[in-house]
């Protein structure tokens, strides 16, 4: 297809789809509200949620010490105590839905509208409560740091892939209790069996592969789980995740500094969010 | 000192300075906010060694940042005349070593100007052009800011032959920013009397602060050392690397005295340069050359990375590299159905992890039978199959510490075809229509095995035809069957010496029993077939078996 012609579909698609964030907002109820707190320059985390006790106290221990300022979570109706202990949270703004998820296309609709409110000029990182952001030297460079050098190479958004941890054994013996490391007891993962293809419609990488597809999807391996996404974004209100966090809309405008590249090699820095099993202890 | 940020950190550092005895005078950026400004300047209140200079807005490259340094000398000069050298920092520089340590060093070079000067033509690092035009075209466009602009006027100029004059006596020289001059030097620059000429024309001049005090002290200076003495390093775009807590053994073991950039909150770096680290730890030999080096490999390690590494970060565009795989590797097509044994004749010969057909439809056969492989690979053949390049590139990388081969066919999946064809890693070796002999063994009616034949035929002559493009990049050499069987003995040598292989004879390689094989192909005729792809077979007679061909390894004359 003509190249305009596509990138007006996509244009089309953006707005509709903040149109339909838009009109989503009313789904939502405001619970607690830090947003008075959040400064300049603060890196911001959205997060929809569902019962995530068990992981919660961690996921938040984790990203602070990463350099989040503050977490922007939708609490999708918990029955468990999810929802009593965000909002003792002082860095946290807590929303509240009891309507469908899958509906809000995954949350998404609700986050795009916190988003365009709260997210404007800020890095931005959205991701689940299973998800962990590592990425080389993550231990000596903070977010603030990571975003500082995206900032100095023109590069507006990140992507990552997600890499699934698995316990040694058993999946039992991956049970953790909410406030524990869980790469403790998930130490393991699939080293070398991910499946990239470029997509043109979108001009971003298509992973697959891994423990998940390797056990589940024998049959039809391209069901398997997308594993690419694009967590950390410096936001702009006029912007809006396309599928899930797999990709943004608009495209990725860093590809125009790999046109200059012999290789085209995109220049994130490689990053792994870490995704253990959906597995209840 | 130059600073516009994380004026916390500048403090931290001028009060060092001080403390040893050393004046600091501060320029501020304009852009920082006044109450930033007076903050800073209330907390060093107590260090009358410290003081700070008229305000500028310094942008990148702008004039603004040399007319600030010439305020601040002037400022230095003024204040402090026993000053034997002023050195030129920002705010983001960190001492490496004792301040005594540098004091000690300059006193043994009164005299000497360390200011890195190099002319226009001899100049390595300049990114994007620009060299001499720097100094004879006109920039009034900012290239952070209007670079379309910027670049149509450069354009225009070029092509108008614009050319300003450089005012005589000034030979243009570029270099490091952060300098440090002889007091005598710098206020011979300052006080030139030509100064506002040079002024008004280096106004005009494209990123002024690398080049206005580089090229005047050429002019003044009697003694120049070429060199910084401030430690940093720039990317393959010409940015800045910053340093991070985890540079700091990497800090150590430079033999400068200051280092920049330095990541405003990588404590343990300022923690240990400003405590009392250097005095106490060892001095560790400089490694300067170890030190460039690692950052040569990271750099390029950026910019072309790992070659047969695909990930997120690394995707290279179809074509622009010779080599898709980790490390090369060997195909064999043809050779384990002419030689059942061939398989366990290469494992025994060889170093080479040993694979089945990696490609067969029915699932993957790694090596010993396994079902599993490196990387969490799996036998599953819709898997492999859902994105063959991806399998083999995989399974390469993953074991990449051994050699590899396998065997390849028409009866496998032919889409890693063109791929192992323009891979530059791959050494293909074909007897085509080797793929006959089992079938002429096969068990089934001659009624299939005709349509089979036909059918494998069509597609290895596909295969061959790929194999022939003016874009291939393997090796491939290909013999057919009736060649090959002409005289076995040299197509395995070559292979042997192609592959080094440790194999004194072929006697241990057994071929499948050939009787009747030449009238089986004379029948696959009479049904109506044309079998090609073999070659030429001489037609046996009715009745009359082919000899069984001779594979005996007879070493020549010279080949003991």
């Amino acid at each position: 297809m003509v190249a305009w012609v596509q990138a007006y579909r996509l244009r089309v698609k953006r707005r509709r789809l903040l149109f339909r964030a838009l009109r989503k907002r009313r789904q939502l109820r405001r619970m607690r509200d830090n947003t008075q707190s959040i400064r300049a320059g603060d890196i911001l985390c959205f997060v929809t949620l569902r019962n995530e006790m068990n992981r919660l106290p961690h996921f938040l221990d984790h990203y602070r010490a990463l350099g989040v300022r503050h977490f922007l979570v939708v609490d999708n109706d918990s029955t468990d105590h999810s929802r009593d202990f965000l909002a003792a949270q002082p860095d946290v703004s807590l929303w509240h839905t009891a309507h469908s998820y899958k509906l809000s296309r995954f949350g998404m609709d609700w986050l795009t509208w916190l988003q365009m409110r709260y997210a404007h000029g800020h890095w931005c990182l959205t991701c689940d409560v299973d998800e962990l952001l590592v990425y080389p030297h993550h231990t000596s460079r903070d977010l603030v740091a990571l975003c500082d050098w995206l900032d100095r190479c023109d590069q507006p958004m990140m992507g990552a892939m997600m890499l699934d941890m698995y316990p040694a054994a058993s999946l039992a013996d991956g049970r953790h209790s909410g406030d524990q490391d869980p790469m403790t007891t998930l130490t393991h993962f699939d080293a070398g069996n991910y499946q990239i293809q470029l997509q043109p419609k979108l001009g971003n990488l298509w992973i697959q592969g891994g423990p998940r597809m390797r056990h589940f999807f024998k049959s039809d391996p391209r069901k398997a789980p997308t594993l690419n996404k694009v967590p950390l974004v410096k936001w702009n209100r006029r912007y809006v995740y396309n599928s899930s966090m797999h990709n943004m809309l608009p495209r990725d405008p860093s590809k125009k500094w790999g046109a200059k590249n012999i290789l085209k090699i995109r220049t994130y820095t490689r990053i792994i969010t870490k995704h253990w099993p959906r597995t209840r202890p | 000192m130059l600073v516009h940020t994380a004026l916390d950190r500048v403090a931290q550092i001028a009060r060092m300075w001080a403390q040893s005895d050393c004046p600091v005078v501060i320029h501020v950026d304009a852009a920082v906010p006044d109450a930033d400004f007076a903050a800073l300047r209330q907390g060093l209140v107590d260090a009358p060694q410290v003081s700070f200079s008229a305000r500028h807005r310094c942008d990148w490259g702008s004039w603004e940042l040399v007319a600030a340094t010439q305020d601040a000398c002037q400022d230095m000069l003024r204040l402090h005349p026993d000053v034997s050298h002023i050195y030129l920092t920002s705010g983001s520089c960190l001492p490496l070593r004792p301040v005594q340590d540098l004091v000690a060093y300059l006193d043994q070079f009164r005299d000497t100007d360390f200011i890195e000067s190099v002319t226009t033509r001899d100049v390595s690092w300049i990114k994007g052009g620009l060299g001499l035009e720097r100094f004879q075209l006109h920039f009034p466009f900012s290239w952070k800011k209007q670079r379309r602009l910027f670049d149509l006027s450069v354009r225009a100029q070029r092509k108008l032959g614009v050319k300003r004059t450089i005012p005589k006596g000034i030979v243009p020289h570029m270099g490091s920013q952060w300098w440090c001059l002889t007091a005598k030097t710098l206020s011979a620059i300052l006080n030139d009397p030509n100064r506002k000429h040079y002024d008004d024309y280096f106004r005009g001049v494209w990123i002024p602060d690398e080049s206005y005090f580089q090229s005047l002290a050429r002019r003044h200076s009697d003694q120049i050392e070429s060199r910084s003495l401030t430690f940093s390093k720039f990317d393959h775009q010409g940015k800045p690397y910053v340093f991070y807590d985890d540079h700091l053994q990497l800090l150590r073991r430079s033999d400068s005295f200051l280092a920049r950039k330095i990541w405003p909150q990588a404590n343990a770096l300022y923690d240990y340069f400003l405590g009392d680290g250097p005095r106490n730890q060892p001095q560790l030999p400089p490694a300067r050359s170890k030190i460039d080096r690692l950052f040569n490999r990271a750099m390029e390690r950026r910019t072309k990375g790992r070659a047969g590494l695909i990930m997120q970060s690394r995707f290279p565009n179809k074509g622009v590299e010779r080599v898709l795989t980790a490390r090369p590797y060997a195909v064999f097509q043809g050779f384990a159905d002419l030689y059942p044994n061939f398989q366990t004749w290469i494992t025994r010969h060889s170093d080479f992890v040993t694979h089945g057909h990696l490609f067969h439809p029915l699932g993957v056969q790694f090596v010993d039978g396994q079902t599993g492989y490196l990387g969490g690979l799996t036998d599953d053949a819709a898997i492999r199959d859902r994105n063959p390049q991806a399998f083999l590139t995989n399974l390469l990388w993953n074991g990449r510490s051994a050699r590899h081969c396998f065997q390849f066919g028409p009866d496998d999946n032919q889409a890693i075809g063109p791929f192992m064809a323009r891979d530059g890693n791959a050494t293909i070796h074909v007897i085509s229509g080797a793929w006959a002999v089992p079938l002429f063994h096969a068990d089934i009616s001659f009624g299939n095995k005709r349509k089979i034949a036909a059918n494998l035929q069509r597609i290895e002559a596909a295969h061959l035809k790929s194999l022939g493009e003016r874009w291939v990049k393997a090796r491939v050499t290909v013999w057919s069957l009736a060649d090959y069987l002409q005289n076995p003995t040299e197509a395995l040598s070559q292979i042997a010496r192609d592959l080094s292989l440790r194999c004194d004879g072929f006697d241990d390689l057994e071929m499948a029993d050939m009787a009747g094989f030449a009238q089986f192909l004379q029948d696959l005729k009479n049904a109506g077939m044309l079998p090609f792809i073999m070659g030429e077979f001489p037609t046996a007679l009715r009745g009359q078996d082919t000899p069984k061909p001779h594979t005996k390894y007879e070493p020549r004359q010279n080949d003991t």
